[in-house]
């Protein structure tokens, strides 16, 4: 048996250790009662890839998949929903130590690894309080655990459930603490052997001691002293390290490489060269990047960039869908009393990871073992699979945090690195890539243009609203069965997820997963209004386009960019009446929880009800103005409203941002701090990005490939200052909340430079140049 | 090529070509996890190390540069049983989200406010205008930083 210090996160290491579970797999297992199925593939051809995937994962329907009580009655839990900075991991100890009564010291959390912890799929879009912390998974297997256990304490005591009360592993009659009995008494390694009941109660938000408290980061102590372990920190023995060479330009093959240009490299082991992927692996670090630098690779010529993307994209067949169609806009909107049009613009933008990404493979004979950072192990395991030609079942995928995500990095593409170059050397091999590798490769968020329309009736009010985009796509996440969806399986040959341009259909059923209606209208589909908003006339296209770069998803996908385009128009219109942006939009919104988080920020911000262009203002220097933006996100998962002021300087168009008022509602707060944390860094970020964050290119390739070249916010800036108010609702589902405030403060700071100065400026980022050319054509 | 460095407080003996990057002397030879590789270039702050009092680069710095100084990892200031009084301050103002510029936040503002004890806010901002947080928990970060100066010119560190 290995030793199992490397299966864990440091802190579960941590933890476990101060349990006495013993350092052996089988120990632990004993000691735990974990379940961990051994899986035949027998049938794995008939099995769809999803199946294939789940071969061998702890079936989501039992308790023992996600709960263990251990010997000293330690509770232990498993879940697929991983650290990523965004706090889930606390998170869910709160759940776990809420559901079955102990200290959160006394939880050890399990995350993410294809042998111990059931298939979650991906952490990723605001989903995790939505599978964990509702009526399934690991918030029902807890409920279902501590009841059994109650059941169990029953039995043996003699005692009615009801006259039982649990805390800290122990079970004890209310009114004759002396009867008692322990967790590990009850059950302590062994397996609960239950289905998760779906009628397990829940523990109320009204008994709650633990959730919805500001319980502390639980792998801060270990973040702030250096000891944490992220994926950039895992050793193996015998472990060399590989770097990889990318295409010069996009679309450059490899037409030879010269082996003879590195063998003067010291400790250099190998070079691997597999149709276009080229990479190296010496002994030392900087080695194999020296000689990742020196090879020598003959690339043909690549397939050339087009220039003015947004111009481009209007023109390449596309795949269409429409979200909402009355089929009277036509008309309404020639009817109008009066038509407000504009176009707006969006950026790509990178996730620009702060460590380049990072991952350790030991591919050993026909089985695999991959330390990687990536957002969903069972999907790497699979398509890492395909890339070895291993079974799935021999790859085991195990998650070490990597620098902060924000969607797909190059997480996925160097573990694919990882995997090719240790196979190719028989030995642990751990790649790192350099910033220009993270930057030209990664899968960009999407740049974007959107069209608006809206025709008013006499009284001032939208009776008609078309919105239209076009958007670009090449790859995304590789799923489980698509390494060619980002860099290092297309350049070893795999396809992408085809691409296929297609009209749109009407509409069967009502979604707004990608923010493309606007709040302010009605959403009917079928005989239903599901809309967060009243206007009946109502038309939604979208067109997807392919894209020459890499896309997925980028922290608030399309979402971002659908609701920079409708919170600013909806500012327009309303300025065109000469309405206050608050008022108007609640003209318009039907929504009661977008009403209030609208509200709430306004009330922060002391809102004075007024339209915009603020009064007053002088047309040169420095002038400050006030913007407002708010967004049902996805529809339902999550909702925020956000007032700013803005500084615009308009001799050089910098625009500062003073102040950031905050209204955030996720259904029930799990942990108040750690929803204002995401809140916060929600909003800087989405600062930072509308400011900004813009990807670049030339000709043949991205040039934006530092921190000279793309441009982030660091620590030395002018920090707004920042309120937040956290609206609770312990009688709703729990929803996402961490994409929510980077999703409307684009707008907000367009809507507060346009109340400042009368510019409107369309295009993210909203950078000095833009804001400048918009002040030069103001009337 | 064997040499001698100085590491929080124990000398080394490492066998590695003396232009190699102390970054991956910290992190490959001696196992070190506070030093992180964020760009190569010198831009981020994330693989910061204090050598001789002053918050350096380690991924642009030769380890032969260094040898016979004090060098100081965040390792170095204080474990998670007992946090150094600014490690201690981002934890109670729960200052981070991934963590993986905390290294070079840290070790940066200590270097600076060791050398400037009665730094401005304004001193401290400058001081920190080439570190990056992607997560952008900035607003946090000064708070924490902030409380430790305020410990800081009282002497008490």
């Amino acid at each position: 048996m290995k030793n199992i210090r490397n299966l864990f996160t440091h802190e579960a290491q941590t933890a476990l250790d101060k349990t006495g579970l013993g350092s052996n797999r089988r120990d632990f297992l004993k000691a735990t009662g974990a379940l961990i199925v051994g899986f035949s593939l027998a049938d794995s051809e008939t099995l769809n890839a999803q199946e294939r995937a789940a071969a061998g994962s702890p079936p989501a329907g039992q308790v023992d998949s996600w709960i263990a009580i251990a010997a000293d009655g330690r509770v232990i839990g498993y879940t697929g929903k991983e650290e990523l900075g965004q706090g889930i991991v606390t998170a869910q100890v709160q759940l776990v130590a809420e559901e079955l009564a102990v200290p959160v010291e006394h939880v050890t959390l399990i995350y993410c690894d294809t042998s111990m912890t059931p298939d979650q799929g991906v952490t990723s879009g605001s989903q995790s309080h939505i599978a964990n912390f509702n009526h399934e998974n690991l918030a029902q297997a807890g409920a279902t655990a501590r009841e059994a256990l109650l059941q169990m304490a029953s039995q043996k005591l003699g005692v009615p459930v009801d006259q039982l009360t649990a805390w800290d592993s122990v079970i004890s009659v209310k009114n004759d603490a002396s009867k008692k009995v322990t967790y590990g008494e009850l059950i302590g390694g062994k397996k609960f052997a239950l289905a998760v009941n779906k009628a397990a109660k829940r523990k109320a938000p009204g008994e709650w001691k633990i959730m919805g408290t500001p319980v502390k980061r639980v792998d801060f102590p270990e973040i702030m002293t250096g000891r944490m372990e992220y994926v950039h920190n895992v050793r193996l023995p015998g472990m060399l390290h590989g770097r990889v060479v990318r295409p010069p330009v996009v679309g450059a093959k490899v037409m030879s490489v010269d082996e003879s240009s590195v063998k003067d490299i010291p400790g250099l082991v190998k070079v691997v060269v597999k149709k276009d992927f080229v990479g190296v692996v010496a002994e030392k670090q900087m080695y194999a990047a020296q000689a990742a630098a020196k090879l020598k690779v003959n690339w043909s010529a690549g397939t050339g960039l087009p220039q003015d993307i947004h111009d481009w994209m209007k023109k390449q067949p596309s795949r269409d869908a429409l979200m909402v169609n009355s089929k009277d806009t036509e008309q309404t909107l020639a009817g109008g009393a009066t038509k407000v049009n504009a176009t707006y613009k969006y950026a790509y933008q990178m996730h620009g990871s702060l460590g380049a990404s990072c991952a350790v493979a030991d591919v050993q004979g026909d089985h695999a073992t991959l330390y990687s950072p990536t957002q969903g192990v069972w999907h790497q395991r699979s398509s890492s699979a395909m890339v070895l030609g291993l079974k799935p079942e021999n790859v085991r995928v195990i998650y070490r945090r990597g620098s902060g995500c924000y969607g797909i990095n190059g997480s996925d593409a160097v573990t694919f690195d990882a995997a090719v170059l240790s196979q190719a050397v028989g030995k642990p091999v751990r790649v790192q890539l350099t910033r220009k590798d993270e930057m030209a490769w990664e899968n960009y968020g999407f740049a974007f243009v959107l069209e608006q329309r809206a025709a008013l009736d006499a009284k001032n009010n939208i009776v008609a609203w078309e919105h239209e985009s076009w958007s670009p796509t090449l790859g995304a996440r590789p799923l489980y069965t698509f390494p060619g969806n980002v860099v290092t399986g297309g350049l070893l040959g795999f396809p992408s997820q085809e691409f296929k341009p297609g009209p749109a259909t009407e509409p069967t059923r009502y979604t707004n997963n990608l923010n493309s209606i606007p709040s302010y209208v009605a959403g009917r589909v079928g005989d239903k209004d599901q809309g967060a908003g009243t206007i009946k006339s109502e038309k939604v296209l979208t067109h997807t386009v392919a894209s020459p770069f890499w896309t997925g998803p980028l922290r608030s996908p399309s979402r971002i960019q659908n609701t920079f385009a409708h919170e600013s128009f909806i500012d327009e219109v309303a300025a065109s009446v000469k309405a206050d942006p608050v008022e108007y939009r609640l003209r318009h919104l039907k929504e009661e929880r977008v009403i209030d988080v609208l509200k709430g920020a306004a009330k922060l911000a002391n809102w004075e009800t007024r339209p915009s262009p603020k009064p007053g203002n002088k047309r040169t220097g420095v002038v400050t103005g006030r913007g407002v933006a708010c967004v049902a996100y996805e529809g339902d998962n999550g909702y925020t409203g956000i007032a700013v002021e803005a500084e615009v300087n308009q001799d050089t168009g910098k625009v500062a941002v003073r102040k950031i008022w905050v209204a955030i509602d996720a259904g029930p707060i799990t942990n108040p701090d750690g929803l204002r944390n995401q809140a916060e860094g929600g909003a800087l970020q989405g600062m930072s990005r509308a400011l900004g964050e813009e990807v670049t290119w030339d000709n043949e390739k991205v040039t934006s490939v530092d921190w000279r070249t793309f441009h982030s916010l660091p620590l030395g800036f002018d920090i707004p200052k920042m309120e937040c108010v956290l609206i609770n609702r312990p009688d709703e589902e729990a929803t996402g909340a961490g994409e929510t405030t980077i999703t409307v403060i684009g707008a907000a700071i367009a809507n507060a430079i346009y109340d400042a100065t009368g510019a409107r400026v369309r295009e993210i980022p909203l950078t000095p140049e833009r804001v400048k050319a918009a002040l030069s054509a103001r009337a | 090529m064997a040499l001698t460095i100085k590491v929080n407080g124990q000398s080394h003996s490492v066998d590695v070509d003396p232009s190699t990057p102390l970054l991956y002397v910290l992190s490959d030879e001696l196992a070190l996890r506070g030093p992180k590789f964020g760009c190569g270039l010198g831009q981020c702050g994330a693989c910061t190390a204090i050598v001789n009092g002053t918050a350096i680069r380690t991924c642009v710095t030769p380890v032969s540069t260094v040898v016979g100084k004090d060098i100081t990892t965040l390792e170095g200031l204080g474990s998670p049983e007992k946090p150094h009084a600014l490690q201690q301050a981002f934890i109670d103002e729960q200052a981070a989200q991934c963590g993986f510029c905390v290294n070079g936040v840290v070790l940066t503002t200590k270097a600076f406010l060791d050398k400037n004890p009665k730094a401005s806010e304004k001193d401290i901002q400058q001081a920190l205008s080439g570190i990056l947080c992607r997560c952008f928990s900035h607003t946090r970060m000064h708070r924490a930083i902030g409380k430790y100066a305020q410990i800081a010119k009282g002497g008490a560190r």
